[in-house]
C-alpha cells in the first residue's frame, strides 16, 4: 500500500509542489516571527530585509561569491586530478597503497578547523584557503576511486588475458571504466566539501588576509553587526552549494545515463 | 535439417590432451589430481560432474587462465591459449554472461578483436557475423541493461565465437537460465557448433543437457577431481526435440545417471 502511494507520489507534481510549498511556509513563518515581534534587523532580519541588502550589496557580496567559488573549484579540479592519480597508483602498486593510505586517513580525521591555522602560518592566505579545501576534497575522491579500480569483474579480467591484453588496455578498456561510477559518486561528495573547506579556511583566516570570500565577509559583517548582510552572505553560500550539486550531478548522469543503474530511472 | 557433420581430414585427431594433471590451491585443498583426457578435433566434449569436482579447473587449466601444479598438457601445434597471436584460437563462455555494462552489444562482442588491435570498422564484417549466428543482429546497438538473461548469454557466445576459435571453451553457460530458454540455446549452439565446425568442451552439472549435445561425454568423480568414466554418443543422431523424448536420449541418460552416480559414490 505505501509503496503504490510513493510510486504514485514519483510521477505527480506533487513530488515538485510539496517540498517547494514547505520552503515557502518556513519562510512564510521566519517573516511572520520577525513582524508580529517587530523584531529590530540587527537581531533577526526578515526574509524580505535579506533579499533587499543582497540586491543593495550585490556588488561586494557577488564579487565574494565569485572568490569562493573559484577557490572550490580549483580544489575540486586539483583534487579530483590528484585523488585519481594517486588512486591509479594504489591500484598498480599494493606497497604504496599499504604505505600511503594511514597518512590519507590521518589528514581525514583531524578535523579541518584544527589544521587551519598551522596551514596559515607557512603558508599565504590565499594558498591555505586553497589546501584547506583541497585536504578534505581529496580524500573521498582518493578513497572511492581506489575502491571502483579494485571491484573489476573478475570473469572480465580473465577474460581481457585470455584475450592477450596488455597492461594498458586493461586500465583504459576495463579499470578506468569500471571505477568511473566509484569516481563520480566520490566528486560529488567533495564538492560540498571542498566548499565547507574554502569556507573554514577563509573564517580561520579571519581578519589576518586581505581575503575578500563569501565566509570572509560573514566574519566581517559579524563585526559591524550588520547581520542582513550576514543572512545574505550565507544565502549565496547555501546556493553555491547546490549549485555545484546540481553541476555534478548533471555531469554523472551525462557520463553514466547509457548503462549504469544509478541513472536509469524506474523504467516502464 | 543436416545432421551429420561433413567430416575433414583431421576431425577425431586429438587437439589436446592432459597427462597426469593435477591442481592444488594451497596447501589444503586439491582440485585435481591425475588428470588424464585428450579432447579431439571437431568433437562437442562434455565434462559432466557433480559441484567441486575440479571439471571447472580443467577448463581453465586448458585455456591457460592457470598451470597445472603437477602432469603436462600437450597442443597438437601451438598452444591455444597463447594470444601472442593475434586471432586467439580459442574462445571462453563464462557461467555469467559477464558483459561490460558501459559497451553496446557490438562493443562488447569487438573486444577480443579490439584487443588484438582491430579497429571497429575492420572487425565489423566478423562482429556482424557472429552476432547473426546467435540471432542478434538486430541488437547491435543495445546495452547489456536492455536485454534478458538469455540474450545476454547469446551476447557472450558471439564475443567468444568473433575470433572464429578452433577451441571454445564454456563453463556452464546455461546452469542460470530457465529451461525454455536453456533448450533454445541447446539448439542455438549445436547448430553453431556444425556451421563453425569447431572443437567444443562444455562444462555442466545436467546429464540431460550434456546427452542432448555432446558426442563424448566424461564424467568426473570428486575429491580429487578426475576422469571417472566415459561414454560416447553417436554423432550422427539428430539432436532435435523429437529426439528429447525418444528411447535412446532416455537409455543415454539412464547410462551418464548411472555413471554419475557411482562416479559419486566412489568419492
Amino acid at each position: 500500500m505505501a509503496l503504490r502511494i510513493t510510486h504514485r507520489l514519483e510521477n505527480s507534481p506533487f513530488r515538485w509542489a510539496l517540498p517547494v510549498a514547505v520552503l515557502g511556509l518556513v519562510v512564510l513563518g521566519w517573516d511572520l516571527v520577525v513582524r508580529l515581534n517587530d523584531l529590530p534587523p540587527y537581531i533577526l532580519p526578515g526574509p524580505l530585509r535579506v533579499l533587499d541588502t543582497l540586491v543593495a550589496d550585490r556588488t561586494v557580496l557577488l564579487g565574494s561569491l565569485m572568490v569562493t567559488l573559484r577557490t572550490t573549484l580549483v580544489a575540486l579540479v586539483l583534487a579530483a586530478v590528484g585523488g585519481g592519480a594517486l588512486a591509479l597508483v594504489f591500484a598498480s602498486a599494493r606497497i604504496v597503497e599499504f604505505s600511503l593510505f594511514p597518512i590519507a586517513i590521518i589528514l581525514q580525521v583531524t578535523p579541518l578547523i584544527a589544521i587551519a591555522p598551522l596551514m596559515l602560518i607557512y603558508l599565504s592566505t590565499d594558498t591555505a584557503v586553497l589546501t584547506c579545501a583541497w585536504i578534505v576534497a581529496f580524500f573521498p575522491i582518493l578513497s572511492n576511486t581506489t575502491l571502483g579500480l579494485n571491484s573489476v569483474d573478475a570473469n572480465l579480467r580473465d577474460l581481457f588475458r585470455l584475450s592477450g591484453a596488455g597492461r594498458l588496455q586493461t586500465l583504459r578498456l576495463l579499470q578506468l571504466p569500471t571505477a568511473l561510477p566509484y569516481f563520480l559518486g566520490g566528486l560529488r561528495i567533495a564538492g560540498g566539501l571542498a566548499l565547507v573547506g574554502a569556507v573554514v579556511g577563509e573564517i580561520a583566516a579571519g581578519s589576518a588576509g586581505q581575503g575578500s570570500g563569501l565566509a570572509f565577509r560573514i566574519v566581517e559583517s559579524g563585526y559591524r553587526l550588520n547581520i542582513p548582510r550576514m543572512f545574505a552572505a550565507l544565502l549565496l553560500i547555501s546556493l553555491a552549494g547546490i549549485l555545484i550539486y546540481a553541476a555534478l550531478s548533471l555531469l554523472s548522469w551525462l557520463l553514466l545515463r547509457r548503462w549504469h543503474e544509478s541513472a536509469l530511472g524506474t523504467g516502464n | 535439417m543436416q545432421q551429420t557433420r561433413p567430416a575433414g581430414p583431421e576431425a577425431g585427431a586429438p587437439l589436446l590432451a592432459l597427462s597426469g594433471v593435477g591442481k592444488r590451491f594451497g596447501n589444503q585443498v586439491t582440485a585435481l589430481e591425475g588428470l588424464d583426457m585428450e579432447v579431439r578435433r571437431g568433437e562437442f566434449l562434455s565434462l559432466l560432474g557433480p559441484s567441486g569436482c575440479g571439471k571447472s579447473t580443467a577448463l581453465r587449466l586448458i585455456a591457460g587462465l592457470a598451470e597445472p601444479t603437477s602432469g603436462r598438457i600437450d597442443f597438437n601445434g601451438e598452444h591455444p591459449g597463447k594470444a601472442a597471436s593475434p586471432h586467439p584460437s580459442v574462445g571462453f563462455v563464462f557461467q555469467e554472461p559477464t558483459l561490460m555494462p558501459w559497451a553496446s552489444v557490438f562493443g562488447n562482442v569487438h573486444l577480443p578483436l579490439k584487443l588484438a588491435g582491430t579497429s571497429r570498422r575492420e572487425a565489423e564484417p566478423a562482429i556482424m557475423q557472429a552476432l547473426e549466428l546467435v540471432g542478434l543482429e538486430a541488437f547491435r546497438d543495445a546495452y547489456p541493461r536492455e536485454l534478458s538473461g538469455g540474450m545476454k548469454m547469446r551476447v557472450s557466445i558471439a564475443r567468444a565465437l568473433v575470433t572464429k576459435p578452433r577451441l571454445l571453451l564454456m563453463d556452464e553457460p546455461f546452469a542460470a537460465l530457465d529451461e525454455i530458454t536453456r533448450f533454445k540455446l541447446n539448439n542455438d549452439l549445436l547448430q553453431v557448433w556444425r556451421q563453425l565446425n569447431c572443437t567444443i568442451v562444455f562444462v555442466t552439472h545436467s546429464v540431460f543437457e550434456s546427452v542432448y549435445l555432446s558426442t563424448r561425454i566424461l564424467v568426473f568423480r570428486a575429491r580429487p577431481g578426475r576422469v571417472a568414466a566415459e561414454l560416447a554418443i553417436d554423432p550422427s543422431l539428430e539432436r532435435d526435440e523429437a529426439f528429447r523424448t525418444s528411447p535412446e536420449y532416455v537409455a543415454l541418460c539412464r547410462q551418464a545417471s548411472t555413471a554419475l552416480a557411482a562416479a559419486m559414490n566412489a568419492g
